[in-house]
């Protein structure tokens, strides 16, 4: 017995955190999301999903297994599926099923597990994705179903995004944002779009499960919102007939999704809290600025994924506050 | 309610042993006392083989100014100075003594009425204190005298003294409040006394409300004594963090330290030290050792004979279980993992932690995330995760300029990983490497 002691150092106790509640958490933060994607997408939303996930994970366990020839599967830490929704919350309901591997490929191998996993990783691996696949297929990335046709997948009818509207707006047509739904109707997701990004209330309440549990904390989200919220009600104020409102900006599109669940993303954002709030101001802005003045309607993925690329400048010039740094009183 | 500005964490408290009254340890066969039970050089001995000692006999005296003098707990013979495996895990010279009785000196007030004046000049009391043997009583054995003679230029404005008790299962300064607290009392204004300051603040973290009650109803009747209840968090026990909690200041980084922003801390346990040093004449051979663990039949607190071995109060503790995995010596977040249960009760051993083998064996790491949460926790404002790769690598320098140096060793960034990667273990390297390079780079100026 007492030769048998374990000697290591201290601390001798562990909080009992882990990956695998960090990413399940996320994954139940996402589930109000997925259900309002159900309840006006139905059928199609249902397909993506589940071919998104099966085939994220899929890749990762095939390439860990056949190409890093690593022991350990890291399938089971959640990562994979937490990229696989994310991935297909940012595509629209009516995307053919070999895009959406394609995108899983991109994602998982490309900017996953190239870089050596989980950790490794400088870009957000399902952002990567759907970059990658906006760019490659533009014309099927861009064709929005109206809600409520449960039944169907492909075969759809489509229509202009909110944010499309918005953009036609900036470019001359003075009835544009007078077809915008309504911003309460925006806010419950009411509207065409992808997947996951339509209804701000449940990625809202995704965001106050995420803060309840810790998972993330607020800088991120917070400084996003309240930049866009800024900057485009100044606009708006400048201008009402060509800029929409600040509420029609914050609710529609890839905002709230991008702002809770991707740019929050552990790996690829900043580690102190200082560096938070500049990552989210930055991104807040570059989102408006290319929503009005770039030739894309939607700006979030790319604000995002230039900021991703700026987190280890960031991270080395933001420095916690150190004890005693705080001038005696 | 008050507490530190930067970081900290929420551990289980598994406070189990709190509602145990201090018992006293039987004596040892055989009490062996290292001569380096403190910071600073080593004791050196005063006594041969063949020597008969009393209790309270100095067996050894200061080695330096930083440095403390060893005395015999015990009544009986010398048997030996030899090397003994301590606490820390090192072999170390130790006197050996043969219990004989229990025979004191004659010089040792052993009554139990307290004596509330004290008629010393503050340099007799620091001397006191000294020949004593007094040192730091909450686990880093720093040399008390020596807290008490500040450095040129430096002048105290408060003492303040720590019972804040935050590492998980210790409960030995908590009773030790609610069963000594006058002598507690006397003995800081004995240290207030002796900086010459007339303000003395105790802080206590609000886990422990019965010993918030008695300790200020109690020290309303000592003049400047102030009882700060504290919002309970790890590692609020740090010299550094319990500063800023009651005072709101923040000690610049090393090497400064805290009485160069005017604040001289004493844990309880020094203070309950200091009175009995000052007043009873009795030099420091006992102190209390909270025996705890979840599988442990009888979590304790005893008040032990220096000297005696741990496997013994394990032993009065209900003995060692089966499931047993890990003996910590100390608590949970900063205690040092034992490699065997026969070393020596010794001035710092504020408990003895028994752990299931379940919980002893450490999770597998995974690679790091980046979550951000260690250093959302880190108390001193430091990057662990960058200071452990860094150290892993071998970066010296760079570790230096993030300031490795400030690492308090709480153990809040691992113990927050949801990776459980080892940060403190290449924490520790960094340190070690770099607190010898500076040391190197002063030797040459």
């Amino acid at each position: 017995m007492v030769n048998k002691l374990i000697v290591s150092l201290s601390p001798h106790v562990h909080g009992g955190d882990s990956v695998q509640k960090n990413m399940y958490g996320v994954l139940i933060a996402l589930v109000p999301a997925l259900l309002v994607s159900f309840y006006m997408f139905g059928l199609g939303a249902a397909i993506v999903t589940l071919t998104s996930v099966a085939a994220c994970v899929f890749f990762e366990w095939a390439i860990t297994k056949f190409i890093l020839k690593r022991e350990r599967s890291t399938i089971m830490d959640g990562s994979a599926a937490v990229t696989g929704i994310l991935l297909a919350f940012n595509l629209p309901s009516n995307i053919p099923l070999w895009i959406i591997v394609i995108g899983a490929l991109v994602a998982i191998g490309v900017a996953k597990m190239t870089f050596g996993g989980l950790g490794c990783n400088p870009f957000n691996p399902a952002l990567a994705g759907r970059i990658f696949l906006l760019i490659s297929f533009p014309v099927q990335m861009t064709s929005w179903p109206v809600p409520g046709q449960l039944a169907s997948y492909t075969d759809v009818e489509t229509a202009a995004t909110p944010l499309a509207l918005m953009k036609q707006a900036v470019h001359g047509n003075a009835d544009a944002l007078n077809q915008l739904p309504g911003s309460f109707d925006l806010f419950l997701g009411n509207n065409p779009g992808c997947i996951g990004e339509i209804s701000a209330l449940a990625l809202l309440l995704g965001l106050v499960y995420m803060l309840w549990k810790k998972i993330i904390s607020w800088h991120i989200p917070v400084s996003i919102l309240a930049t866009v919220f800024v900057f485009a009600g100044l606009m708006h104020l400048a201008n009402p007939e060509v800029y929409a409102s600040p509420f029609a900006h914050l609710f529609t599109g890839g905002l709230m999704l991008g702002a809770i669940f991707m740019a929050t993303d552990y790996v690829t954002s900043p580690m102190t809290h200082k560096g938070m709030v500049i990552y989210g101001v930055a991104i807040g802005f570059l989102t408006v600025v290319i929503r009005v003045f770039g030739s894309y309607p939607e700006g979030m993925s790319f604000a995002i994924f230039i900021m991703n690329a700026f987190t280890p400048l960031i991270n080395t010039f933001c420095k916690p506050k150190r004890f005693g740094e705080v001038v005696k009183k | 309610m008050k507490t530190f500005r930067i970081g900290g964490v929420h551990p289980a408290e598994n406070k189990l042993s709190a509602g145990k009254a201090i018992r006293v340890a039987e004596l040892p066969k055989q009490a062996v006392f290292p001569l380096s039970q403190h910071i600073g050089a080593p004791a050196v001995p005063v006594v041969k083989k063949g020597d008969a000692v009393k209790v309270g006999t100095k067996i050894a005296e200061a080695g330096g100014f930083v440095s403390a003098a060893v005395f015999s707990s015990v009544s009986g013979k010398v048997n030996k100075i030899d090397n003994v495996v301590d606490a820390s895990g090192y072999r170390k010279p130790a006197i050996f003594i043969d219990v004989e009785g229990d025979e004191w000196e004659d010089s040792i007030d052993r009554t139990p009425s307290l004596v509330r004046e004290c008629r010393f000049s503050p340099e007799e009391i620091v001397a006191k204190i000294k020949d004593a043997g007094v040192v730091g009583m909450g686990g880093a054995c720093f040399p008390t005298h020596v807290k008490l003679t500040p450095p040129p230029g430096c002048k105290a404005e408060c003492v303040i003294i720590n019972g804040v008790e935050c590492e998980p299962y210790l409960t030995a300064d908590h009773r030790l409040m609610l069963e000594k607290t006058e002598e507690i009392l006397v003995g800081v204004s004995i240290l207030m006394k002796a900086v010459k300051v007339d303000k003395a603040y105790i802080g206590i973290e609000n886990n422990k409300p019965d010993a918030i009650r008695l300790m200020a109803e109690k020290a309303s009747a000592y003049p400047g004594i102030e009882v700060v209840p504290l919002k309970v968090k790890y590692p609020q026990g740090g010299e550094k963090q319990l500063i800023d909690a009651i005072i709101r200041r923040q000690v610049p980084a090393p090497p400064a330290i805290p009485i160069n922003v005017g604040a001289v801390v004493q844990n309880v346990g020094t203070a309950f030290a200091v009175y009995e040093a000052v007043q009873k004449n009795k030099p420091l051979f006992e102190r209390v050792v909270t025996v705890t663990g979840k599988s442990l039949a009888e979590p304790s607190n005893f008040l032990a004979r220096m000297g005696t071995p741990m496997s013994q109060l394990i032993d009065a503790a209900g003995g060692l279980p089966e499931d047993t995995g890990k003996v910590v010596g100390g608590g949970p977040m900063m205690g040092k993992a034992l490699a065997t249960v026969d070393v020596p009760v010794c001035k710092g051993s504020s408990g003895i932690l028994v752990i299931n083998e379940k919980e002893a064996k450490r999770t597998a790491p995974q690679p790091c995330i980046r979550c951000a949460k260690c250093v959302s926790v880190c108390p001193m404002g430091l990057e662990p995760y960058l200071l452990a790769t860094c150290s892993a690598h071998g970066d010296w320098e760079r570790v230096e300029h993030e300031m490795i140096m400030s690492c308090i060793e709480c153990g809040s960034c691992q113990f927050t990983c949801p990776s459980h990667r080892p940060m403190l273990d290449y924490i520790r390297l960094g340190k070690g490497k770099v607190g010898g390079i500076i040391r190197a780079r002063n030797a040459k100026k």
